[in-house]
Parts: structure tokens; C-alpha cells; sequence
């Protein structure tokens, strides 16, 4: 039988290509309109050249903001994907309490992120939030507005209490599609539970968990919202991420050249690192 | 402002307006990434042979994987040289055609 041929699909995603078009292509080609020039406002330029690249980056600035991005993006991953994985393994996969679990675990991701940011910022309020209030009286001088290592501590709880429902959820689906036929093999061959993790939970798991942790890794790579309501990138600059420090240039400073340069270097960050992992996703699939 | 002479630094960096804030330098630019991708696709349609092989790398790359990577590897190859050496950018441009020229024959 021959395969009809039929262009006529492509009209189909022009709606879509024309959104795409303004909503993000216009926008990057003006920032990099904006990285190559200077404006002191009233829409006047005048032609940069690759002064804002050269400036951004030899900046100490940046280099510490892109390494306080780096630490942060790293830690909540080395958190939440083992630690997702842990409570998808526990939670049960008949019964009625499968629906009760699935309802609990989403909770938290369908609460807009600055309502997360704010909730946050008055549970480790030192002197009337539950969860600060309850640290120091049980001895622990802590205070997320004073000190760099408690903002930090607060700021990755928020992260790991907002996001590890998602990898708990995308392991649960890999988990549940496992058929019964290989745990009964399993357990004619006597296999410990650890065997059953390693050879047969965790490999079944292995094309989820890269979808969890590259959906991670862009989303926290990005965070704005919940570190800016919570903290707004301080004490001093301890928790001003790449995305914070960006917003600080381009609308507190109206700096738009350095901004534009910085944007462009990020984005160039995030796109290789998102096409390293997608490359070592397909690649699995292929193997 | 006086008409700049055609093709002088001043004709391709002057503002052309303050809509998305152009300037015939990044026109340019523009205009060769599109180019680049359009070329793709005339070079597809006359002369098919754009399914994915196994280069070098032992990655799996059809030609827009390949136009790709060069084009995220010349971006790294300017702003490391950027970063080490500084300005001028001539020497990293010949890096990026041999990059490319590497990338389109093995990889």
C-alpha cells in the first residue's frame, strides 16, 4: 500500500511556529541585539562590540553567581533523586492508599512558586516561624537572615520540600510498569532486595529518572521565584543564583548590554548542558 | 547623523532604529545562522543522505545534529578565546571553520 503524502499538515503548526516566533525568538534575537551595544534609556544605542562578553567574563561577579548555581543545582540534585527514589520505592502499589500517596506526593508541585517562597519565608521566620522558632529553642542559633549557611540550608529544604514529589512521581511510573513476571523470577532465583533495586527496579527506572533529572537540573538552573521571595539573593549576595543576579543587572542597574551578554553566556551554559543529557538519553534508548 | 560610507565599521554598527535595536552587524549574523539552516535544507532536497551515522564521538548525528554542534561549539571556542586570550577574534574564527569542517567529515 502506498503512504499518502500530505504537506498540508505543516499549516497545522504554523499557529504554533508564530507563537514560538514572538513569544522567544524575537526576544533572544533583541538580546543579542542589546549584548553588542549600550543605551543610557530613551531607546538610544550605541555599537559595544564584544565589550560586555570580555567584561562578564572576567567579572568575579558572575564567576561566583554561576558558581553558586553550580552548588546549588548540585545539591538538590544529589538530594532529591535518591531521595525520590527511596519514597517511590516505599510507597505502596495496590490498595487504596496508591491514590492517597499520588494525591499527597503532588501537593506540593501544584503550589505556584512564589506562594512556595512566601510560605517558606514565615515557617523559618526566627521568632514566629514554626520551623525557625522550633530550631532555636531547641539550641540552634539560627537565623536564614543573618547567616549565609542557614539561608542556604533553608533555600535547598524549600527546593527539596517543592520538587522531590516530581522525581517521586516520574520513579513511581517507571516503578509500576515493571510486570510481576520479573519479580517472580527474582524470586525463584532467591534474589536479596538490594539485587532486585540494582537489576531490575533501577535499570526499569533508568529512562524516567533521566527525564526527572534533566527537568531538575533546567528548572533549578533557572530558579528565580522561590530564592528571590525567600531570600531576595541575600544575607549579602550568599544566595544570589545566576537568575537573581541577572534581574538585579538588568532592571535594578538598567544595565542592558552587560545584562544581554550575561543571558546569552547562561543560555549557552544551559543549552549545552540540557543537549549533553538529552545526547545521553537517546543514547540509552538506543542501547 | 552623515550618511556613513558603505561597508566602513561605522555603516555596520550604526543603529537602525530602535525597534529590537538592529544593527547591520547583527543582521549579518542573523542572516548567516538563517542561512545556514536554510542551506540545510536545499542541500537535503537536492542531494538526500541526512540520516543519522556514528562518528567519532560514537554519536548517533544526522546533518542538523551536526550544523548543531558546530554551531554550540564555535559559541564555546569564541568565549573560551575570549576568556584566555581576549580580543581580537581572527584566530578563533579559523578554529571554528576547522571545527566545523571536523564536525560536518567525522563526527
Amino acid at each position: 500500500m502506498n503512504k499518502t503524502v500530505n504537506h498540508k499538515a505543516w499549516f497545522f503548526v504554523l499557529p504554533v511556529l508564530l507563537l514560538v516566533a514572538f513569544n522567544a525568538i524575537v526576544p533572544l534575537i533583541t538580546v543579542v541585539n542589546y549584548s553588542v551595544q549600550e543605551t543610557f534609556g530613551d531607546n538610544v544605542f550605541f555599537w559595544s562590540g564584544i565589550t560586555w562578553f570580555e567584561d562578564v567574563l572576567q567579572s568575579p561577579r558572575f564567576h561566583a553567581a554561576l558558581g553558586r548555581q553550580l552548588a546549588f543545582t548540585f545539591t538538590i540534585l544529589v538530594i532529591e533523586v535518591p531521595l525520590g527514589v527511596a519514597i517511590a520505592l516505599a510507597m505502596p502499589r495496590k490498595g487504596i492508599w496508591v491514590s492517597v500517596c499520588l494525591v499527597l506526593m503532588a501537593m506540593p508541585l501544584l503550589i505556584p512558586w512564589n506562594v512556595v517562597g512566601a510560605m517558606w519565608n514565615i515557617f523559618a521566620l526566627p521568632e514566629i516561624g514554626l520551623l525557625g522558632k522550633t530550631l532555636n529553642s531547641l539550641g540552634f542559633d539560627y537565623n536564614y537572615t543573618r547567616q549565609p549557611g542557614a539561608a542556604w540550608f533553608t533555600l535547598v529544604m524549600m527546593d527539596v520540600w517543592h520538587w522531590t514529589s516530581l522525581v517521586v512521581l516520574l520513579a513511581y511510573a517507571g516503578l509500576v510498569s515493571i510486570p510481576d513476571a520479573y519479580y517472580q523470577a527474582a524470586r525463584i532465583d532467591g534474589a536479596s532486595p538490594f539485587a532486585i533495586f540494582r537489576y531490575i527496579q533501577l535499570p526499569k527506572m533508568k529512562r524516567v529518572l533521566t527525564i526527572a533529572i534533566l527537568l531538575r537540573f533546567m528548572d533549578s538552573f533557572n530558579i528565580y521565584t522561590e530564592p528571590s521571595v525567600l531570600t531576595g539573593g541575600g544575607p549579602g549576595n550568599s544566595t544570589t543564583l545566576l537568575s537573581i543576579d541577572l534581574v538585579k543587572i538588568a532592571l535594578g542597574q538598567f544595565d542592558l548590554g552587560p545584562a544581554a551578554a550575561m543571558s546569552l553566556v547562561y543560555f549557552l551554559v544551559i543549552l549545552l548542558m540540557s543537549w549533553i543529557f538529552y545526547t545521553l538519553m537517546t543514547r540509552n534508548e538506543e542501547n | 547623523m552623515e550618511d556613513a560610507v558603505m561597508f566602513s565599521v561605522q555603516w555596520w554598527t550604526e543603529p537602525l532604529g530602535t525597534w529590537m535595536a538592529w544593527t547591520r552587524a547583527t543582521i549579518a549574523f542573523f542572516l548567516f545562522v538563517f542561512g545556514c539552516i536554510a542551506l540545510m535544507g536545499a542541500w537535503e532536497y537536492f542531494s538526500p543522505g541526512g540520516n543519522p551515522r556514528r562518528g567519532v564521538f560514537a554519536l548517533e548525528t544526522t546533518r542538523g545534529d551536526r550544523l548543531f554542534i558546530t554551531l554550540i561549539g564555535c559559541a564555546f571556542i569564541f568565549i573560551g578565546w575570549l576568556y584566555f586570550f581576549g580580543a581580537p577574534l581572527w584566530w578563533p574564527l579559523g578554529v571554528c571553520v576547522l571545527w566545523a569542517l571536523f564536525v560536518f567529515s567525522l563526527v
